[in-house]
């Protein structure tokens, strides 16, 4: 990965053109563009949360977040995504586990069927869960005699989020273990180790950064679902909302900078999860230069 | 790979000396079914006791049918604009090295981090006519949000990352001898990248393309705050499914959901033909 060491790079140390780079102006319009398209759809609006909220000063924003409802719906959000994370990272390892160090038959229609909850749109993973669930199906009436509620409450919402965020953990770690092989798993079992060692000492270890970054995209989502969530959870107020609910009605009851607060929150969130990605992204071209 | 052909015939898994796939697989399949594939299912049963004219009563029903119209024209109109756009910003970003690139890249990925409803409301702020953006606009009569350009410009924000992370590894892996030798033969600048370059990034850019248009087309957090939802104008099909179930409409959910649901498999088919032409015409594609 040489960076600007270039022969291309020493032409132009001699005052010679790059036969294969654009002119300079070309360039700078194609910068230019960039940037200011860049600008106006994503940092604009970055920005505009941030000082939407802090329009009442600081001190109102807090207050928001402060409320109880708001409270409630931050704690119900760290719930969902305490529940949905880890069978989701669960199942992400041992559907990659399968996938990349065996070969059967129907692997790709399995892959694809994995990946399929991306395709959905997130109002339609809720419908499914409502037709499951709801009056009129088999399931719902039989659990609800026995007192479980799943819709417009917390297991409702549970599932719904565990359907969006399916895929992110298996396809991040399907083509990295892919991509490893099955090499040192062998020798470690045929050295004595038997299936959990391996897994534990041998995998785990060279997989754990492709994890992480897996982990970090599906909390994200997982906390920041709006549609799925919202289909399924009935908005009760302090009860079954979570985050970006409690923001949609703040927002229809014109309460915009108590919204935005609530919405802020969720953006740092999301720079944060920005800020990580890019460590980790680093992380890994750094181990992929080692290998 | 080579093994595949046995002498013993037909068998379901090769052996491995590793263990653990009765496991890992029981459990994939188990959770898999429980999770995704059987709710699935329940659509289709659903559907299916509809009937046919059940289902052609509702789909041919006039606000569904302008609902799904918007849903797919502004998913298209978006789509193209991030094609533009995304392959500029895709370009820049391989090709170019100038101070804050690091962190624009890093950036590109916001609409995947950032919650849809909270992406929503910030730009219902910007457009709004009394908005940031929106109060210049106003004078001259242009209106952006609670119309269906609004739908188009959240559009766009959530399907950039899906152009530009399709087409960005392709564009790196470009390799400098062809450019070269297309200068070599004299061609211009101009030539080289819409001869040479571009045509080879076709499938990548076809890839994006469907992708950002298939999430488009099912997005709903973002699209309800900025569109107005004026029925007939710029209400999109997600929120007329959402529409239905609350009036009880159970009928008329799943039968938009299951011409939604036909139309992502659709567009699944033909992510899979592009990379399938890809890899036979230019040997990548994953």
């Amino acid at each position: 990965m040489a960076t600007d060491i270039t022969p291309a790079a020493a032409d132009r140390r001699r005052g010679w053109s790059d036969p294969v780079a654009e002119r300079p102006i070309a360039r700078a319009i194609l910068i230019g563009i960039a940037l200011s398209f860049l600008a106006l759809v994503l940092v604009i609006p970055l920005v505009a949360v941030f000082t939407e909220a802090l329009r009442n000063g600081l001190g109102a924003a807090l207050a928001a977040l402060r409320e109880p409802d708001a409270l409630a719906a931050i704690k119900l959000t760290l719930l969902v995504a305490a529940i949905a994370v880890p069978l989701n990272l669960v199942f992400g390892v041992a559907a990659a586990w399968a996938i990349a160090k065996f070969e059967f038959k129907g692997k790709a229609f399995l892959i694809t069927l994995i990946d399929l909850p991306f395709s959905v749109s997130p109002v339609i993973a809720g419908l499914i869960y409502i037709l499951l669930f709801g009056a009129g199906s088999v399931l719902g009436p039989y659990l609800q005699s026995y007192g479980v509620q799943i819709l417009f409450a917390v297991p409702g919402i549970v599932l719904a989020t565990i359907f969006v965020t399916f895929p992110f953990v298996a396809r991040e770690l399907i083509p990295l273990m892919q991509d490893q092989g099955t090499g040192e798993e062998e020798a470690a079992i045929s050295l004595g180790a038997n299936g959990w060692q391996t897994f534990w000492r041998v995998t785990l270890p060279n997989i754990k950064w492709g994890l992480l970054y897996g982990v970090l995209l599906c909390n994200a989502r997982a906390m920041g679902e709006f549609g799925a969530v919202s289909v399924i959870s009935g908005r009760l107020r302090g009860q079954t909302n979570t985050m970006p609910l409690h923001v949609e009605i703040l927002y229809n009851e014109y309460n915009f900078s108590a919204a935005f607060a609530v919405a802020s929150l969720l953006a740092l969130l999301a720079l944060v999860t920005l800020v990580l990605k890019a460590l980790l992204e680093l992380r890994y071209s750094r181990d992929s230069v080692g290998h | 790979m080579a093994l595949s052909a046995t002498a013993s015939g037909w068998r379901f898994k090769q052996p491995s000396v590793i263990p653990g796939f009765g496991l890992t697989l029981g459990f994939t399949l188990t959770y898999l079914t429980l999770i995704v594939l059987i709710p699935l299912a329940g659509l289709g049963v659903r559907s299916a006791a509809l009937g046919w004219s059940g289902i052609w009563t509702i789909a041919t029903d006039p606000r569904v049918v302008q609902a799904l119209r918007v849903s797919f024209s502004t998913s298209l109109i978006a789509a193209l604009i991030n094609a533009v756009f995304g392959v500029i910003v895709a370009w820049v970003l391989v090709r170019y090295r100038f101070p804050g690139r690091r962190i624009l890249d890093a950036i590109v990925d916001l609409p995947f981090a950032l919650p849809t409803a909270v992406a929503g409301i910030a730009l219902t702020a910007l457009y709004a006519p009394n908005g940031w953006i929106g109060q210049y606009l106003a004078p001259y009569g242009i209106r952006l949000a609670y119309t269906p350009t609004g739908i188009v410009i959240a559009l766009i924000f959530i399907g950039l990352p899906f152009m530009v992370r399709t087409v960005q590894p392709v564009m790196e892996e470009i390799s400098r001898e062809v450019e070269e030798a297309a200068a070599t033969l004299g061609a211009n600048r101009f030539q080289t990248i819409s001869r040479i370059i571009l045509p080879g990034l076709a499938p990548a850019i076809l890839t994006g393309f469907a992708l950002a248009f298939g999430r488009a087309v099912g997005e709903y957090g973002s699209v309800i705050f900025i569109a107005g939802n004026i029925p007939y104008v710029s209400e999109i099909a997600p929120l007329l499914i959402v529409i239905r179930l609350e009036e009880y409409n159970y009928a008329g959910a799943t039968t938009i959901a299951l011409i939604m649901l036909i139309f992502s498999f659709a567009v699944l088919l033909a992510i899979n033909l592009i990379q399938a032409w890809s890899r036979r015409r230019f040997g990548y594609g994953n």
